[in-house]
C-alpha cells in the first residue's frame, strides 16, 4: 500500500494509478475468495465437536483480522498525514473506514451466529466480542465526525486525532474486558482453542488475503471519489469532468 | 459572558511560575464562572441523581438485584452526567471570543485544556461524590462497598473530565455536537467503567479491589499525560 | 469434503440457518458495498460537473 513515495503522493498523480491498480486487486481477492470458499465447503473436512457450524469461521476470523487490521492501517495513515501534512494519507484513512466499518459488523454478526450452535447464546461478553463491539463503535464514531465537519482540512485532523486516541485505547480496552471476564467466570470459551486442522488454517488463510485484497481495491475505488471531491477546483480534474 | 480580566497575568512571560499561574486562572475563571450559572451545575447534579433514581424503578426493589446493579448503574449515571456538560466545556468561551484570546496567550494551549478539564472536575465531578453515599444507600449497599464505590469515582472522574475535554475539542461548533460526542467518547470511558464499578463489584464480594483502584489509577495517569495534549491538537484543528 | 447430496450440503449438518446466515448476509454486505462504491463514484461525477457549470456561469 505504500509502494513509491513522493512521487505518487500527490493526489493527481495516485489517481491514475489507483485507477490502473484497482481491476488487479479486485480480480485477484475474488480469484482467492472461490479458492477459499471451495477449500471451505468442499475440501476441509467436517469438524470432530463442531460438526458443519464451524465453516462460519471462514469468514468470522478474516473479517474479524481486517477490522483491526483496517483501524491500525488508517491509524499509520493519520500519523502519517499528522506528521508530514500529505492531503493523500488523510484521504486514505477517509477510502478505508467503511470497509472496516462493514468488516467489524461481519465479524460481530458472524460471530453471533457461530456463538449460538456452539455455546448456546447469541452473545457473550468476552474479551474478543466486546473489543470487536467497542471497535465497531470507533469506526461509526470516526464516520459520525467525518460526516458532521464540513470543512476538509478540519475533518481530516480531527478525524486523525479520534483513530490516533482510539488506536491508543483499543488495546487498553481489550486488557480491561479480559480482565473482566476472567474475574466474572462468564462464558470464556474461545472458538479457536481447539486445535485446527492445516486444512482450515489455509482456508482461513486464503479467505483473509482475499479479504485484505478486496479492502485494498474497495480502498483505491473510493480514494478516487475522495481525491475527485478535495481537487475540484484543479484543472486536472477540470480535464477528468470534461471527458467523462 | 466576562472575558478574561487577568491579561496582565497572560502578559507576564518572564516570570518562571507563569505556566502555573495561568494554570491556575484558567481554572479559577472556569469555576467562578460556573458559581455565577449555578444552574447549570445543579441541573446536571440532579440529572444524576433521577438517572439513578429510575433504575430501582425499572428494575424492581428487590435488594439482592438493586446491589448488584448499583455500582454499573451508578458508575454510568456519573458518565452521562458528566457527557452532558462537556459540550459546554469550550463552546461558550469560543462563542465570546475568549477562548481565541486564551490561545493568543504565550503559554502553551496544553495549560488551558487541562486547566478546563481540572475546573469541569471540581465543578461538575466532585459534587458526584458528595451525593453518591446517599444513592448508594438508595441501592442497599453495604458501608465498605459505598466507600469504595466514592473511592472509585474520585479515581474516576477526572478520568470522564480529561477525556470529555478531548471529545470536547474534537466536536467544538458542531451540528449535533452534544450526542456526538458522547459516540465519540463513550467507547473511551470503557476501561474505567470496568474498573470502577469492578471495584466495587470486588469490595460486595468481599474479594481484594486494590487491583481495580490500581488499574483505574494507573488509566488516569494515561489519561492525564495524552488528554489534554489531543484537547490541545483538537482546539487548533477545531478553530483554525 | 465429499457431500452426499445437494440437500446435505445445504442443510449443514443442521447448522444450516447459521452458516448461511452468516454467509448471505456476508455476500449481500459486499455487494451493497461494491453497489455503493459504483454509485459513489457516478454520483460524485455527477455532482463535481453540476458544480462546475454553476460555478462558471
Amino acid at each position: 500500500m505504500s509502494i513509491s513515495w513522493f512521487k505518487y503522493s500527490s493526489p493527481a498523480t495516485f489517481y491514475g494509478l489507483a485507477g490502473t491498480l484497482a481491476p488487479w486487486f479486485a480480480w485477484s481477492a475474488g480469484i482467492l475468495a472461490v479458492i477459499g470458499l471451495y477449500i471451505g465447503f468442499f475440501v476441509a473436512p467436517t469438524d470432530f465437536q463442531q460438526g458443519e457450524a464451524y465453516r462460519v469461521i471462514f469468514i468470522h476470523v478474516p473479517a474479524a483480522w481486517m477490522s483491526m487490521f483496517i483501524y491500525l492501517v488508517m491509524a499509520f495513515w493519520s500519523a502519517v498525514g499528522l506528521a508530514w501534512n500529505t492531503r493523500l494519507s488523510f484521504m486514505m484513512a477517509r477510502a478505508l473506514a467503511p470497509t472496516g466499518a462493514i468488516f467489524a459488523f461481519l465479524s460481530l454478526w458472524t460471530g453471533a451466529l457461530w456463538g449460538k450452535p456452539m455455546w448456546g447464546a447469541w452473545w457473550v461478553w468476552d474479551a474478543r466480542l466486546t473489543s470487536a463491539l467497542i471497535l465497531f463503535f470507533l469506526y461509526v464514531g470516526i464516520m459520525a465526525l467525518w460526516s458532521a465537519i464540513d470543512d476538509r482540512r478540519r475533518g481530516d485532523k480531527a478525524g486523525a486525532l479520534l483513530i490516533l486516541v482510539g488506536a491508543i485505547n483499543v488495546p487498553i480496552i481489550y486488557f480491561s474486558v479480559k480482565w473482566w471476564n476472567t474475574l466474572h467466570q462468564g462464558a470464556s470459551i474461545t472458538p479457536s482453542g481447539t486445535s485446527m486442522d492445516q486444512i482450515m488454517l489455509w482456508g482461513m488463510l486464503i479467505m483473509a488475503i482475499a479479504a485484505w485484497l478486496y479492502t485494498i481495491a474497495a480502498a483505491l475505488i473510493r480514494v478516487r471519489s475522495i481525491i475527485l471531491e478535495s481537487e475540484r477546483q484543479t484543472e486536472w480534474v477540470a480535464n477528468i469532468l470534461e471527458h467523462k | 459572558m466576562t472575558t478574561l480580566a487577568t491579561s496582565e497575568d497572560m502578559a507576564r512571560v518572564d516570570d518562571a511560575f507563569s505556566p502555573l499561574r495561568f494554570l491556575w486562572t484558567v481554572i479559577r475563571r472556569d469555576i467562578l464562572l460556573a458559581a455565577r450559572r449555578r444552574g447549570d451545575w445543579l441541573t446536571a447534579q440532579f440529572f444524576f441523581v433521577m438517572v439513578v433514581s429510575m433504575f430501582p424503578l425499572g428494575i424492581g426493589p428487590e435488594p439482592d438485584v438493586l446491589r448488584m446493579v448499583g455500582p454499573g448503574v451508578v458508575w454510568v449515571a456519573a458518565l452521562l452526567a458528566s457527557l452532558l456538560s462537556l459540550p459546554r466545556l469550550f463552546a461558550e468561551d469560543y462563542r465570546d471570543g475568549s477562548l481565541e484570546q486564551m490561545l493568543l496567550s504565550p503559554e502553551p494551549t496544553v495549560l488551558v485544556t487541562l486547566g478546563k478539564s481540572l475546573a469541569h472536575w471540581c465543578i461538575y465531578g466532585i459534587p458526584l461524590l458528595v451525593i453518591t453515599p446517599i444513592l448508594g444507600v438508595q441501592f442497599a449497599l453495604p458501608g465498605e462497598a459505598i466507600a469504595v464505590l466514592v473511592l472509585s469515582l474520585l479515581i474516576g472522574t477526572p478520568i470522564l473530565s480529561l477525556l470529555g475535554s478531548v471529545g470536547a475539542a474534537l466536536t467544538l461548533g458542531l451540528r449535533g455536537g452534544g450526542v456526538l460526542l458522547t459516540l465519540l467518547i463513550l467507547p473511551l470511558y470503557v476501561p474505567a467503567l470496568i474498573f470502577g464499578a469492578g471495584a466495587v463489584d470486588a469490595a460486595l464480594s468481599g474479594v481484594g479491589y486494590s487491583a481495580h483502584l490500581s488499574l483505574l489509577a494507573a488509566f488516569l495517569v494515561l489519561t492525564l499525560m495524552v488528554a489534554p495534549w489531543v484537547a490541545a491538537a483538537a482546539l487548533k484543528v477545531s478553530i483554525e | 469434503m465429499d457431500w452426499a447430496s445437494w440437500d446435505e450440503f445445504w442443510a449443514m449438518g443442521g447448522y444450516g440457518l447459521y452458516v448461511w446466515g452468516s454467509y448471505g448476509v456476508f455476500m449481500l454486505a459486499i455487494l451493497i458495498e461494491i453497489i455503493l462504491l459504483r454509485r459513489g463514484q457516478k454520483e460524485t461525477l455527477k455532482r463535481l460537473k453540476r458544480l462546475k457549470t454553476w460555478e462558471t456561469q
